[in-house]
């Protein structure tokens, strides 16, 4: 919006919450500050309050609830749980805030087709618990899966340790309905999945609640696996570790998972979770390996064999369903361990070509010990997915500032060697500055131009994915903490915001 | 109006030099004709950076520009309303970037499909885009058929493995998607909407894709059926098995006489009968696996009531096979008089109930009718018109009430609706072609708005050709979407939305 809000205490805001209330019913608005901070954070270093949070229980009611929105002039944007790890569901810019909690119903359950119909609220992993009675899942697993919701998954397109094999959230993903920034409600892709059309499911995944807020999403169900065998491979050291997983890609063997802990994350987790990793070890390796059991037995020999190959001291074999659940439990409560030891964490989610995974692990080395930080290095290795954490003081600014750079300069590293930003976080208000170290000004004229093609008053979720020069509604904009996260780097704002790890 | 003149092919010339810009023989742009129609020129770039200045010369002189690559698919294309320069890719065909140990590789959208295959496979490596008119399509024609291959069962459509594009959009400016990396959320899947997008939206110049180990052994399986109730039946058994094989196909009886037509290959395959249905697999592993793929598929085809069944061990004579299910698409064009294919995207639950009533209608109208129904994705049709009526009543009427042309084509839309389904046209006879893609389109009404906003951003000034428009009037908001009872309250339509307030004075706020 190219204006500001009404004012909070003014008659147009109090209309707008009369309104709201008539719409939805009192328990469905919240206005007063002391509620609002709940909604402030979320998995990231930022932080962004909204002027209103509204709880819709149908599509119909956020449909209307963008109407208002539009007729008052304020922001909208949508949000689930909260667990995102980029400031994708922060207000950056206040305005009016929807957040799908109590649209977490599971409408269409065809095992036939292998499809589930959901709301947006559902979570993650309450759409397994649902289907696994008949022998199936939802393959995408963000660490966060037993809080992040469907939506928050949809908008993000996010990954998991399992994506290594089954793919991350738009190859489950067949059909969706939309709200868009006008309030029309549209519906895009097929059951099946194929259009014939442009693949717009393609693009709305992942937009990051940029381009229309998701109200019901069509999502394939696999098949539980016959066989899952569980590896712990145990090295001295990282760069073994690292090695290993170079070359079981390129020997073109894909397992369902393979992540990588270094072993100072591994002592920090240990102490936490008990999840049996050896505190004298340089590096694990926690690779899984599913689908029909003769070929699970052939897959899991020949990982083996390429880990001793590479000095692995030792692999063991999770024994039951018990001593795999352990394993994964101290793996994906990893960043929480590491929030217990630091009361700041900032969490990276570069992307590089698994044949430079050995290289770049080392160069984050480098740049740990040139900054001054023990980088810790918790990652879907297999994917090529890097999760970087750098521990600071919160309270220390000048500290914060250098784990900007540090983090800044890891990132710079990892497209100079063919990589990404984000794997699986997205960019949020977080990376956005970031964004010029892959795209050239004609492509953010062009993905302006998408954008605007569904949300030209910049009322849905202003602020993120864009840099603020190349961006809309920088106007009011608050400044946020990542803005020295730049690869030039420019004067930060005082951080105040506590650090949730997830 | 718009045809490239003497001058413009002139400036054009002095742009990219007498090489690259060709109008001297009809013959030659004849070679590029879409449904009849020539270009006035073609030009032949001989990178992205000249690609990208003759798209901005033609939006400068508002020239319209078809992308090509080797023309093997230009039958999918929309009939071009105009049609100034094809611009033919195939001179990019580079190797951008090739990183085996990461199993990723960057290719010019001219590269031939097949080559850069051949290239993976010195590495033990593949695309698995198995797509029709493959031993001579490029890789960018391949993305913009959008057509389907039957290997989508194990690996997926392109948009499971596209990471990334570079492409020019319809200002001439050259942009990029995604990257080269297997997983990425960085920016908006723009590459996605190039799949399928049949040259409307931009000029394809790179890919980006995601490869795969070659499988070790691949074997088959094939077996008869005495209807499609019982082949269907087997399908969804082995679907909702443990095994995961390569393909999983149904065929008709007419769709597996396709196979016996073109047996140019050398190996010899099963004899087909014609009165069956039946049910082709390709599985791939270990002895031990491959033990165990025969023994349960043979189980499985058992109970229910197969007949002859084939199991193929020997390599050559598989890959015969899936050749020819690669290219049923083509081996219906070259055999059948008219032909009409379609792509009907419904769940596999609802083929069973999809194969019956096309069998009745087109029984009914006695034409031949081909059926392949895909395990994880949809049902191709093909049939063939009665070329002399088919001509006669297009003639006598308007083309999208002639009863012949349109009887099929409502049915099969009527059956995709049914099942909140897609039609997609992939080929038909030019004097129905147009009618039966606007039918099609009228499954997509709302959709149809939000294509139309992306194509826009794409190419503004509609140089390259445009998107199919619905034949009926726009329908009311009620029937454009699935016909559950969850959505009874619909809506209001765009234009009933009331405008938007204007904005007030921007100002900070704290």
């Amino acid at each position: 919006l190219a204006g500001a809000p009404t004012s909070t205490n003014s008659k147009a805001h109090r209309d707008l919450i009369r309104a709201l209330e008539k719409l939805l019913g009192q328990d469905a608005v919240l206005s007063r500050p002391e509620d609002l901070i709940l909604y402030e954070y979320d998995g990231s270093v930022e932080k962004g309050r909204p002027d209103l949070v509204v709880f819709p229980s149908t599509t119909a009611e956020v449909s209307e609830i963008v109407l208002l929105a539009n007729q008052h002039n304020i922001p909208i944007l949508g949000r689930g749980a909260g667990t995102g790890l980029s400031g994708g569901a922060l207000a950056r810019s206040g305005g009016l805030m929807l957040v799908f909690s109590r649209m977490n119903r599971i409408l269409e359950l065809d095992f036939e087709n292998q499809r589930a119909v959901v709301q947006p609220g559902v979570v993650n992993f309450d759409i397994t618990r649902a289907v696994e009675h008949a022998g199936f899942y939802f393959a995408p697993d963000p660490s966060s899966q037993k809080s992040s919701t469907i939506g928050g998954n949809v908008a993000e397109n996010a990954g998991g340790p399992h994506t290594l094999a089954n793919g991350v959230t738009t190859n489950h993903v067949t059909a969706l309905e939309l709200v868009l920034p006008t309030g029309e409600i549209v519906r895009v892709g097929s059951k099946q999945g194929d259009g014939c059309s442009y693949d717009l499911t393609g693009l709305f995944v992942g937009s990051e609640g940029t381009l229309a807020l998701v109200t019901e999403v069509t999502v394939k169900l696999s098949r539980k696996p016959e066989a899952i065998k569980t590896l712990l491979a145990i090295f001295e050291t990282v760069d073994d570790a690292s090695e290993t997983v170079a070359d079981i890609t390129a020997r073109g063997i894909t397992p369902a998972a393979c992540e990588m802990l270094d072993g100072w994350t591994l002592r920090a987790i240990e102490d936490y979770i008990h999840a049996g990793f050896p505190l004298d070890s340089g590096a694990v390796l926690l690779i899984e390996v599913e689908g029909m059991l003769e070929a699970v037995t052939a897959q899991s020999a020949s990982i083996d064999e390429i880990c001793r190959a590479h000095k692995a001291r030792e692999v063991r074999v999770a024994r039951d369903d018990k001593e795999r659940e352990l394993l994964w439990k101290g793996r994906k409560n990893s960043f929480g361990a590491l929030g217990r030891i630091a009361s700041g964490i900032y969490v990276l989610d570069g992307v590089i070509p698994r044949s430079k995974l050995p290289q770049t692990l080392r160069r984050i080395q480098e740049i740990g010990t040139e900054y001054g930080f023990n980088i810790g290095n918790v990652f879907h290795a297999g994917d090529g997915n890097l999760h970087p954490i750098v521990l600071y003081d919160l309270r220390d600014n000048e500290q914060f500032q250098r784990a900007m750079q540090a983090s800044a300069e890891i990132i710079r590293y990892c497209v100079e060697v063919g990589g990404s930003l984000t794997g699986e976080h997205g960019i949020g208000m977080e990376k956005s500055e970031l964004m010029p170290l892959l795209f050239s000004d004609a492509d953010f004229d062009f993905m302006r131009r998408i954008h605007d093609a569904f949300n030209p008053k910049c009322s849905l979720n202003p602020g993120k994915i864009f840099p603020l020069s190349k961006g809309c509604g920088e106007t009011r904009l608050r400044p946020h903490h990542a803005q020295t996260f730049k690869p030039e780097s420019a004067p930060a704002p005082t951080p105040e915001a506590p650090v949730s790890a997830t | 109006m718009s045809a490239v003149t003497d001058s413009a092919v002139a400036r054009l010339e002095s742009v990219l030099g007498a090489n690259a810009i060709f109008t001297a023989k009809a013959a030659n742009r004849d070679l590029y004709a879409i449904d009849g129609i020539a270009p006035t020129a073609f030009a032949k770039p001989a990178s992205a950076d000249q690609a990208a200045k003759i798209v901005r010369f033609a939006a400068k002189e508002n020239l319209s520009v078809i992308p090509v690559g080797a023309r093997t698919k230009l039958f999918c294309a929309p009939t071009p309303l105009r049609y100034d320069v094809a611009l033919d890719l195939t001179a990019l065909d580079d190797v951008a970037h090739y990183d085996p140990a990461d199993l990723t590789v960057s290719v010019g959208a001219g590269m031939p499909l097949a080559k850069l295959n051949a290239m993976l496979r010195e590495h033990n490596q593949f695309l698995p885009l198995l797509v029709p008119y493959y031993s001579h399509g490029t890789i960018g024609g391949a993305i913009a058929s959008g057509l389907d291959s039957p290997l989508r069962n194990a690996y997926g459509t392109p948009r499971d493995f596209l990471l990334g594009a570079e492409f020019i959009d319809g200002a001439g400016n050259q942009l990029k998607s995604g990257g080269r990396v297997v997983k990425n959320v960085t920016g908006y899947d723009l590459h996605k909407l190039l799949v399928g997008s049949c040259g409307t939206l931009a000029v394809i110049t790179r890919l980006n894709f995601r490869t795969f180990p070659i499988p070790e052994s691949t074997q088959g399986f094939l077996a008869a059926f005495p209807s499609h109730e019982t082949a269907l039946a087997a399908r969804h058994k082995i679907i909702h098995s443990p095994l995961t094989p390569l393909t999983l196909d149904v065929l008709n009886a007419q769709a597996a006489r396709l196979f016996d037509g073109h047996s140019n290959e050398t190996a010899p395959i099963p004899e087909i009968d014609g009165t069956h249905w039946y049910l082709f697999a390709e599985f791939s592993g270990n002895p031990d696996l491959l033990a165990r793929y025969r023994r349960e598929l043979a189980e499985i085809a058992e109970q229910s009531q197969a007949g002859d069944m084939h199991i193929l061990e020997d390599s050559a004579a598989v890959a015969a096979l899936a050749a020819r299910l690669r290219e049923s698409i083509a081996h219906v064009r070259e055999d059948f008089a008219e032909p009409v294919v379609v792509k009907l995207a419904m769940p596999p639950a609802q083929h069973v109930h999809a194969a019956t009533v096309l069998q009745s209608v087109v029984g009914a109208a006695n034409l031949p009718l081909v059926i392949i129904a895909r395990a994880s994705g949809p049902i191709l049709i093909a049939t063939s018109l009665p070329a002399e009526n088919s001509r006669a009543e297009a003639a006598t009427t308007s083309p999208v009430d002639a009863p012949m042309v349109s009887l099929f084509a409502r049915e099969i839309l009527s059956l995709a609706r049914s099942f909140g389904g897609r039609a997609q046209l992939i080929s038909a006879p030019l004097h129905c072609k147009a009618s039966y893609r606007a039918i099609f389109s009228e499954s997509l009404a709302s959709e149809h708005l939000l294509a139309k906003r992306i194509k826009s951003a794409f190419d503004p000034n509609n140089l390259f050709p445009t998107l199919d428009a619905p034949a009926a009037p726009p329908t009311p908001p009620k029937s454009e979407t699935s016909p559950r009872t969850s959505h009874a309250q619909e809506p209001a339509s765009q234009t009933d939305l009331p405008p938007s307030p204007p904005a007030p004075p921007p100002s900070t706020q704290s």
